[in-house]
């Protein structure tokens, strides 16, 4: 049981814990601003404040805006306000350099780090081991392998990334639509559709009493993008991540995932201002990237979980991935056909495919094959912006 | 009020709620912010709207959104039917120009939706915008403006300022993200599925009568289907009609007779393959484990 923070004797009070808290949060990657603090300091004083697990809930409620938020909170709020009974000396956290206006390129000239998340205790009384944290820097053996953790803000520049935004909006583009200037009639239209309107006031003895309305037809697609990293993608990892990091800047709607031996939704993480900072962000979450390859059941699971909430009808799935998969085949199919039944285009893009005598021969591959709408290479910008023209044609 | 005496109270109304969710219904309460619940369908979102206005006595007024859905059918409208009448009548009468105008542009000629009828009550009421990530995000936008000022302006009567400020709550299912912009201005509170104690709770707690023996095998039943591999988990009402089927049945027992089991499995199950997969094997061995 962890037992609540003790805090120097010469802090400033209760709000500038709590401005420490959100800056706390912040850190974290959860977005507050200001009037969080106002409010999370006018919560407490609507509760009993002196107990924990209240304070943990009228905090929570105030902090978090999405149920990721809301999971990742307990830990957060234990590494403040539970810190072992500790002494937190400083409680605001002091502003090191000016911040930069310049909110897109500092990261990568200075290679900063994103800021990790967890708890600011270490774990330094657990047994004998040589870590025991006396400061001085030792290399040991890890019994946690951390080998799969890569940092992917070295392979992915700037530079591509903005490429890879105009390859995306391009695309975006190409299947948003050639939207129309003509108007059809709807039951709930934005403009009157006048000839109906005074064909229907016939019956009314030329008194206009129904008003017919029309609007403009509705074809927008939305991209979901899902971006196999398992190690024989490696290679072109950095040119679809690249394509993904543009394609959720330029393209507002759309939605992203990773997958390996697991999916991760990478939607929020990308979606930051600034580029190199949200592909550190997805460093963090990426955790086994290069690993092995679940294609089916990553696709199963993205088919069971964030599909029913994010696609329909007027979504385009875009896979990327060689196919290559250690998990039974026949899962892909069947993977695909349900997501087939929600009604969304399927287009899978192999990098493979691109070599001169190419055939789907990897039984993941021709599992997928009878399910999709398109089968397109891709291996390089160069590639994704060609498919702009077949796109159109879906 | 403590958030534990809102507990009582919502409890004697038959809701069951969280610490969790008391804490953010009381501070929604007190500091007069939107509250959002987001959750898998049938968790109860909506019904503690309904409870929390019974709690509090006060009307429920409610918006169900949908794609599609502009100001004209959730703020106010224009009675154009109405207005054209009168026009029509006050011709007869010799009536012209501005005297008619004024009167076609009165209160009387305004149809109040949800949003507009909520803050021109006496009494705050709750207002319950159920289903918010079904709305379009113009809408979504628009929904701020309202939330934040609590007020409405027309351009042929002004502003109507507020008389109070509904109590609002807002639940999502999560078929879109929200925006920033809206998440940053409520409370927020995701509603999982009630644990074992809680769901025994509600469904003592809605259907008094029930035998001890009976809802535990129910809760137990329920709880185990929903670790099944289901397109549609079943949810708090699916388990309410379930038990009302079983006692309307007779039932005494879950695991006396599989095909009436299989028969009443109607109420929890809603897709075609979600029943072609819990077969009458299935179900037995989900209702053994849960005996």
């Amino acid at each position: 049981m962890s037992r609540v923070t003790k805090f120097a004797a010469r802090d400033p009070g209760p709000a500038a814990r709590m401005t420490g808290f959100i800056a706390h949060l912040r850190e974290n990657g959860l977005r507050l601003g200001v009037a969080e603090a106002d409010l999370a300091l006018a919560a407490l004083t609507q509760i009993e404040a002196i107990r924990p697990d209240d304070s943990r809930r009228a905090l929570r409620a105030v902090c978090t805006g999405c149920k990721e938020e809301a999971e990742r909170f307990d830990d957060l709020f234990d590494s403040f306000w539970m810190d072992m009974g500790r002494v937190k000396q400083k409680t605001v956290p002091t502003q090191s350099a000016p911040p930069s206006d310049n909110v897109h390129s500092s990261r990568d000239a200075k290679g900063e780090d994103a800021g990790s998340a967890g708890s600011a205790t270490a774990p330094d009384d657990r047994g004998d081991s040589d870590a025991a944290g006396d400061g001085t820097g030792k290399l040991i053996a890890s019994e946690t392998s951390n080998m799969a953790q890569k940092d992917l803000r070295e392979m992915v520049r700037p530079d591509e990334i903005a490429k890879a935004e105009e390859v995306a909006r391009l695309i975006g583009a190409a299947l948003r639509d050639t939207r129309s200037r003509r108007r059809i009639a709807a039951r709930r239209g934005d403009r009157l559709h006048f000839r109906k309107t005074i064909r229907s006031s016939l019956a009314t003895g030329g008194e206009p009493l129904r008003l017919m309305k029309k609007r403009r037809p509705d074809r927008t697609r939305k991209i979901v993008a899902l971006c196999d990293v398992s190690g024989s993608m490696t290679v072109y990892a950095q040119v679809f991540l690249a394509f993904l990091a543009g394609l959720m800047r330029a393209d507002m709607q759309a939605d992203a995932y990773l997958f390996h031996t697991r999916l991760v939704r990478i939607t929020e993480a990308l979606r930051d201002k600034d580029a190199m900072r949200a592909i550190g962000r997805l460093s963090l979450m990426a955790d086994g990237f290069g690993g092995g390859s679940k294609i089916g059941p990553s696709l199963m699971r993205f088919a069971d979980t964030y599909a029913k909430r994010f696609v329909d009808g007027r979504s385009v799935v875009l896979i990327l991935s060689d196919g290559y998969d250690t998990e039974a085949p026949d899962l892909i199919g069947k993977a695909l056909t349900k997501l087939r039944k929600r009604g969304c285009k399927v287009i899978w893009l192999n990098p493979l495919k691109g070599w001169a005598d190419y055939a789907p021969v990897a039984a993941g591959m021709a599992a997928a094959l009878p399910h999709l709408d398109l089968f397109a290479p891709a291996n390089t910008l160069g590639d994704l912006a060609a498919l702009e023209q077949e796109l159109t044609q879906l | 009020m403590s958030y534990q005496s809102l507990q009582t109270n919502l409890a004697d109304q038959g809701y069951v709620a969280s610490d969790d969710l008391a804490v953010a219904l009381q501070l929604a309460l007190s500091l007069g912010r939107p509250l959002l619940l987001e959750g898998a369908a049938g968790v109860g979102k909506t019904e503690i709207a309904r409870t929390l206005s019974a709690v509090q006595d006060t009307q429920l007024i409610r918006l169900q959104c949908y794609e599609g859905l502009d100001a004209s059918q959730a703020i106010y409208e224009w009675n154009y039917q109405r207005q054209l009448l009168a026009i029509r009548a006050s011709a007869e009468d010799g009536q012209t120009g501005k005297a008619v105008e004024d009167r076609i542009f009165s209160r009387d000629f305004l149809l109040e939706r949800p949003l507009l009828a909520a803050i021109t009550q006496d009494v705050s009421p709750v207002l319950l915008i159920d289903e918010i990530d079904r709305a379009d995000e113009e809408f979504e936008a628009y929904l701020l403006e309202i939330l934040s000022d609590f007020q409405v302006s027309i351009p042929e009567l002004g502003t109507i300022t507020a008389t109070t400020r509904p109590i609002v709550i807002l639940t999502s299912n999560g078929t879109r993200d929200l925006s920033d912009a809206l998440r940053r201005r409520c409370l927020y509170t995701y509603v999982p599925y009630p644990d074992r104690a809680t769901e025994l709770a509600i469904l003592n707690a809605r259907c008094p009568d029930i035998e001890a023996q009976l809802a535990a095998q129910i809760i137990g039943f329920v709880q185990k289907l929903r670790e099944e591999e289901l397109e549609k988990t079943p949810g708090i009402a699916e388990m309410l009609d379930f038990a009302a089927a079983l006692m309307g049945l007779g039932i005494a027992d879950l695991t006396e007779d599989p095909a009436i089991l299989q028969s009443t499995l109607t109420t929890l199950l809603k897709t075609q393959s979600d029943q072609a997969s819990i077969t009458p094997e299935v179900a037995g061995r989900i209702a053994g484990k849960a005996a």
